[in-house]
């Protein structure tokens, strides 16, 4: 009913080959971004803004880098977190040491420095695969962590190590308050998801996937397995360096190495087997999965617990809140291993056939 | 069909939510103050002990009849010693009940966080004995208070202590220092001022870093028994300390030659270890454990008889708990002073907090009024100096308890304060704050 597609007619080549061909899809992701733009900013308050939705946009960029290149390129990586670490140090640099330096300029030359450790790092992706490679990633974690501990320089000599930036600006717009950093962010956002979509139904986004599929086959048939693996490293990386200096200028303000340690490289790799490999919107759901879900739960379980009459302490909030996001993992794994964007694609198809499936 | 049923039951369950929400409005003045507090994870054993004694010293004002009649409330949650987390618990709590007083995080992580944060919210955050060393320089920090002592202060007077063991700062010369540390900004923290005092009394410094969570020391304690050297100095928390103490056992390098600091002085870190960790000695920031001080029998006998105690009867005026208890005291001590200024029995904003904070004056009398006399010495701010208090003493394990074993030290101005004003300076700079000079204070 809602998906009735009688009477769409494609009448020319440019029409057929639109992202969103179906009209109905089309529409509503225009109305989720007016949404997001216009209304969400009227609705929420400053908690939802600083504590949830920025890092929520910022790491579904970082998902999405991620997604690149373990759902669309098949190459597993376990150094998602040190390409974020490369971006937001490198856009630091510049900005501090550059005079002048837009804020925006320094982010996306911290993405493209990224981008051009990622094609380092990712070098070993022609020779090893699966497994080994994941290793080979994680020697760029470490590398990068030891990096940004150690070499006083890229800290500007910071006594503790911990870096900071002042507010940033952008063509005399002052990102101070929670509402301009999320419009900052989701401007961002929706910019790079856009190239993503493109990039990954263009010439490059179907190399990679016929890689990932099987890389044999890919170069019979004449793919350069050399230049699709290292230009989705490069590709995701980037992606990965934009919002590592997001996630440092925006949304921390201050950081540390810790602030994008393996532990950042682990979520980010289940944000995007739970959200949903090779699918962009898997990049939302698992980033929403993973950032938002824990705390709500934290929050949610108090006032159950005093549904009952029952004082439910800080300590047992935190344990039961691990206990219950590790069951849902589990139960999301076993009833679509394919990731909640798997999910949401079945619903589209019923929805496509409803009410009448044959 | 399971579909259906499944919305049936998440609206029930919103409804009664959203009636469990509302919260009933409250008739008195009451001070609320967010609680950013970690009782599980990997510095839980820490955390604990910490989190029961600030809460008990506010059970405590309460049951005293408040400030002046205000009530003190709080809300806990759960950081975890995540960075994100502690921001997130920030967030949730920061505006509720009339806004948050005062925000203590016991994590330096959290505090570089919110460091951000303190200006534009105007919640001052508190950092007993943690944090920044250098927002001591309220001019520039204006909102943080790493009261009564600093790492650099601490570190400092652990440089008095063996050059006084070694009969003067001249002996120092040729010694070698070795500074096991927690590998993040907690733990860098005292390395500028080690290498400050390195360089003026030639002893030679190295710096051995143990990762979160401090477990795998293997490596680091091989390489102090190749070195050899004359004093540790260990910069850790949490499980690194028990691990540290017992690689030095294995190593059998002399505890009597290694000193904590003030967060690797507590129960929870030797307990384990027991005899193993006898003759190991820490800093005390002021005070110890203090089984005997009147405010812990004052706790025991209005809060622990009646039930209405925080945590376990044993652990009531252990080091830690002190810890936290002195952090709760002096944030309602500035409720107090910023009472006295802006009006008595009334609530007080985060901005009169502050005032609050840099006014403080506890001398000897309003100590021992509060029953901490002998437990530490007075403290008094200024709107430039957010410490109040250099003061500290080292106290030895014996196998079962801390004693103390040395004199008071003060933290020597003379090197501390070019460093602090140093690096305000420049934090100034690269964040562009306009120091403030003292005629904004007198605002």
């Amino acid at each position: 009913m809602f998906y009735r597609e009688n009477g769409q007619f494609k009448t020319s080549y440019k029409a057929d080959q639109q992202a969103f061909a179906i009209p109905q899809d089309r529409w509503a992701i225009y109305a989720i971004v007016a949404f997001a733009f216009i209304g969400v900013p009227l609705l929420v308050d400053e908690y939802m803004f600083r504590a949830i939705l920025v890092p929520f946009l910022i790491l579904s960029l970082a998902a999405l880098g991620v997604n690149i290149l373990v759902g669309y390129c098949g190459q597993i990586t376990l150094g998602a977190g040190a390409s974020m670490a490369v971006g937001a140090y490198a856009a630091y640099n510049f900005l501090i040491r550059v005079d002048g330096m837009p804020a925006l300029a320094a982010i996306l030359l911290g993405g493209l420095v990224a981008a051009a450790a990622g094609i380092v790092f990712g070098a070993p992706s022609l020779r090893v695969r699966g497994l080994y490679l994941a290793v080979a990633t994680l020697a760029a974690q470490f590398f990068w962590d030891w990096a940004f501990l150690r070499i006083k320089w890229f800290t500007n000599n910071a006594s503790s190590g911990s870096v900071s930036v002042a507010d940033i600006s952008l063509f005399g717009w002052t990102i101070s308050t929670p509402t301009d950093k999320y419009l900052f962010s989701l401007g961002i956002l929706v910019v790079f998801a856009v190239m993503a979509k493109n990039l990954l139904r263009g010439n490059m986004g179907r190399q990679w996937m016929a890689i990932r599929d099987m890389d044999v086959a890919a170069t019979v048939i004449g793919i350069r397995p050399m230049y699709s693996k290292l230009t989705a490293f490069a590709v995701s990386s980037f992606y990965l360096g934009v919002a590592g200096a997001l996630w440092g200028f925006v949304n921390l303000g201050s950081w540390e190495p810790a602030a994008f340690s393996i532990d950042r490289s682990l979520q980010l790799l289940f944000m995007v087997i739970i959200g949903g490999m090779g699918a962009i919107s898997g990049s939302f759901f698992g980033a929403a999965f993973i950032v938002i879900l824990p705390i709500f739960l934290n929050q949610m379980l108090p006032l159950v617990g005093s549904l009952f009459g029952l004082e439910v302490s800080t300590a047992l909030v935190s344990h039961v809140e691990v206990i219950i996001f590790g069951s849902l993992i589990v139960f999301f794994l076993i009833v679509e291993p394919h990731g909640i964007a798997r999910l949401w694609a079945t619903g589209r198809e019923k929805l496509r056939l409803w009410p009448f499936p044959h | 069909m399971k579909l259906r049923k499944l919305a049936a039951a998440a609206s029930l369950v919103a409804i009664g939510l959203s009636g469990a929400l509302t919260t009933p409005a409250f008739a008195a003045e009451e001070q609320f103050f967010p609680l950013l507090v970690y009782r599980t994870g990997a510095y839980a054993p820490n955390g604990v002990p910490w989190a029961n004694g600030f809460l008990d010293y506010l059970k405590l004002t309460n049951a005293r009849g408040g400030v002046n009649g205000v009530k003190m409330i709080w809300e806990e949650c759960e950081t975890g010693y995540a960075t994100d987390r502690g921001v997130e618990c920030y967030e949730r709590l920061k505006g509720k009940h009339g806004g948050g007083t005062a925000v203590q995080p016991l994590s330096t992580g959290i505090t570089f966080a919110l460091t951000e944060k303190a200006p534009v919210d105007k919640i001052p955050v508190i950092t007993a004995g943690y944090g920044r060393s250098e927002s001591q320089n309220g001019a520039v920090f204006g909102w943080n208070f790493p009261l009564v002592g600093t790492y650099w202060m601490g570190a400092d007077v652990l440089v008095q202590h063996i050059a006084k063991k070694e009969g003067g700062f001249d002996k120092l010369k040729g010694k070698k220092v070795a500074l096991v540390y927690h590998d993040s900004p907690y733990g860098k923290e005292p390395i500028a001022l080690l290498q400050e005092r390195a360089k003026m009394h030639g002893f030679d410094l190295s710096l051995l870093p143990v990762a979160h969570p401090g477990v795998e020391q293997k490596a680091t304690w091989l390489q102090i028994r190749q070195n050899k050297p004359d004093y540790v100095f260990l910069w850790g928390w949490g499980v690194m300390n028990s691990t540290a103490l017992k690689e030095a056992q294995a190593t059998g390098y002399p505890r009597e030659k290694m000193y904590g600091v003030w967060w690797a002085g507590a129960e929870p870190d030797v307990k384990d270890v027991g005899d193993g960790a006898k003759g190991y000695n820490a800093l005390a920031m002021q005070h110890g454990a203090e089984p005997d001080s009147k405010v812990v029998k004052e706790i025991l006998e209005k809060l622990h008889a009646k039930g209405q105690g925080t945590g376990p009867k044993e652990e009531v005026g252990q080091v830690l708990y002190m810890r936290g208890l002195i952090s709760s005291m002096l944030q309602v001590e500035a409720v107090r002073v910023a009472q006295g200024r802006y009006g008595k029995g009334k609530r007080i904003t985060g901005e009169q907090m502050r005032w609050g904070l840099e006014n403080l004056d506890l001398d000897q009398k309003a100590l021992d009024g509060m029953g901490l006399g002998g437990v530490m010495r007075p403290v008094k701010t200024s709107c430039l100096d957010h410490m109040g208090s250099a003061w500290a003493r080292i106290h030895t394990w014996d196998g079962k308890k801390w004693n103390f074993t040395s004199d008071w030290y003060q933290g020597d101005e003379k090197v501390l304060r070019p460093m602090v004003m140093l690096a305000s300076a420049k934090y100034a700079e690269e964040k562009k704050i306009k120091p403030r000079t003292p005629e904004d204070c007198k605002k």
